[in-house]
């Protein structure tokens, strides 16, 4: 590798416009938003404007925030956020574990049809679970021909987990895999010669031995599950509101950017937040790559 | 005594126990379902897509002459097609330069790159409003003619894709040898002809994978464009979300269907290129 100051032009060059372009048209948008979470609407002659903000009006943004109820969203986000990871992790075990254990020529194509989906527009899936969940749906249209429901299955707390699991899923199923394919099957053939039950060896030898691969998937779903937007807007509706909704409103229908600022500075800090365990984990279980 | 273990039963074959492939099955199922059947009813009859009434091509010619899907489609892909050049060329500049130099400070600019991928969608989507806004950007796009009224979106998609693309294209650089360049510029081959002629034909398989990947991200991408774009310029991703939310007709399936079929190949195609053992001959 060259030091850069050896050819000090060719290195302008390449890094010029991709590190021009973040810092132009994310890092100074992103500047403005920080500073804005600080405003307010400006008060021009007696009368709060629409239009005007100012820029430094105190913490009463973030203060806000922290009202029952946007804490009670928050709470709620991060707990159906941690169910729906957890619901993942439980699915994309066994898949990631069955692909591993599969006859070398389905690998590939197991695989593929896993990851194959997360390629498909997100809002398409979504709206591909409406036509199958809605109460004329293809689910409620099933259960009709035995007598039962129909249910009323979308707008809850239950569509929008079942959403976020099944549009996740190929984040968890892929680290998982690639950790389960490296360990050594060695130690599970010991662990069973040695008396260990089936069950004693998964817990005891193969979950801490995939730990890595679990941890990794756990923040690969759990973060874009916290600031998930389309999925609690399409399948939740009014009763399952989660924090990128909130953010919306305040931009769109509210109109209220300073507090819309704050709080998506305070999902950026749960974002962060949940990075800094992964590398805190990661760096506790050092000579293991996570 | 322990009796021989039939080939396939054995206690480390858990590729044949029953329970494991019933499960396999049953997810595999729950994965595809919604999708199977959302393109099988983009040929129905019925109007209301609940019952299958018999197999039509009405809805395509439907999606084909509503003008507005047709424009909104448009847009989608004039925005990808852009947005994907400029995200190819400037991340693979930003690759080549991580592959070639060290510089101080390169750990924390490499995490720099990374944040787009990292941060929430939202916040990205709703910086950039404030930011198009502030600047004035926004009512002086909007009034210009097509298409140069999607800058904004444009320049939001590259702010996202390219990060992704450096990281492909990177990932192909590990694998070359610099003893070609060093030959090549022994050779009499200036600084740019090496770069055209040696550099660039090795990397083309990841610039292709590259260009596939930030198609396909800037083509699905709902949040950050539903934020940039004006109040009269739309997306497919955007038109579908205004009319999902007033119900399910059987002309989305048929849209969809079509834009299903160009990210599968779009995918499939990059997962080719990506493949091991195409990648060593470049």
């Amino acid at each position: 590798m060259d030091n850069w100051k050896d050819n000090k032009n060719v290195f302008w060059t390449l890094a010029g416009p991709g590190t021009f372009w973040l810092v132009m048209f994310f890092v100074v948008p992103l500047a403005f938003l920080f500073i804005m979470s600080f405003g307010g609407k400006a008060i021009i002659n007696g009368e709060m404007s629409i239009t005007e903000y100012d820029y430094f009006t105190g913490f009463g943004n973030y203060l806000r925030s922290l009202d029952p109820l946007y804490l009670g969203i928050m709470w709620k986000t991060i707990w159906v956020s941690a169910i729906a990871t957890v619901l993942c992790l439980v699915t994309a075990y066994p898949i990631a574990f069955g692909i591993c254990f599969a006859p070398e020529r389905w690998k590939p194509i197991l695989l593929m049809l896993v990851v194959l989906p997360f390629w498909i527009n997100l809002l398409i899936r979504t709206y591909a679970l409406i036509a199958v969940f809605r109460t004329q749906g293809y689910v409620n249209l099933a259960l009709g021909t035995v007598g039962l429901g129909p249910y009323e299955m979308l707008y809850n707390n239950f569509a929008v987990i079942f959403g976020l699991v099944y549009v996740y899923m190929p984040f968890m199923v892929l680290p998982l895999y690639a950790t389960i394919e490296r360990l050594d099957k060695s130690f599970l053939e010991a662990s069973l010669d040695l008396g260990a039950s089936q069950y004693t060896t998964f817990l005891k030898v193969t979950v801490p031995l995939t730990m890595p691969g679990i941890v990794t998937g756990v923040i690969l779903v759990f973060i874009p599950c916290l600031g998930s937007f389309l999925t609690p807007d399409l399948l939740g509706g009014a009763n399952a509101v989660m924090i990128g909704n909130v953010i919306e409103r305040q931009f769109k229908a509210a109109n209220d950017w300073p507090f819309g600022a704050a709080i998506s500075f305070m999902l950026m800090f749960a974002t962060f937040a949940a990075l800094m365990l992964r590398a805190f984990i990661a760096s506790r279980s050092r000579g293991v790559d996570v | 005594m322990a009796t021989q273990p039939k080939p396939g039963s054995g206690p480390l074959d858990y590729g044949s126990r029953l329970w494991l492939k019933i499960l396999f099955i049953v997810i595999y199922i729950m994965l595809y379902v919604p999708i199977i059947t959302l393109i099988a009813f983009s040929f129905n009859t019925d109007k209301r897509g609940v019952v299958w009434r018999g197999f039509t091509l009405d809805n395509y010619t439907k999606a084909w002459n509503n003008s507005a899907l047709i424009e909104a489609m448009t847009n989608s892909l004039t925005i990808a097609f852009i947005a994907t050049i400029i995200s190819t060329i400037i991340g693979a500049m930003v690759a080549v330069m991580l592959w070639r130099f060290r510089f101080f400070g390169k750990g924390t600019y490499e995490a720099f790159m990374g944040l787009p991928i990292v941060i929430p969608e939202i916040c990205m989507g709703v910086a950039l409003l404030l930011f198009f806004n502030v600047s004035g950007m926004m009512n002086f796009v909007v009034a210009m003619p097509w298409p140069l009224n999607l800058a904004n979106i444009v320049i939001a998609h590259v702010a996202f894709c390219f990060p992704f693309v450096t990281i492909v294209v990177r990932s192909r650089l590990v694998g070359f040898n610099r003893q070609l360049e060093e030959a090549s510029k022994d050779l009499g081959a200036s600084e740019w002809q090496t770069f055209w002629k040696v550099i660039v034909p090795f990397m083309m398989p990841g610039l292709v994978a590259g260009a596939l990947l930030a198609f396909t991200l800037s083509l699905d991408d709902f949040v950050i464009t539903f934020f940039t774009s004006g109040p009269e310029t739309v997306t497919f991703p955007v038109k579908v979300y205004s009319l999902v939310r007033r119900g399910v007709s059987p002309e989305i399936n048929a849209a969809s269907t079509v834009l299903i079929v160009i990210t599968v190949v779009a995918t499939i195609i990059a997962m080719k290129l990506q493949a091991p053992e195409k990648s060593g001959k470049g």
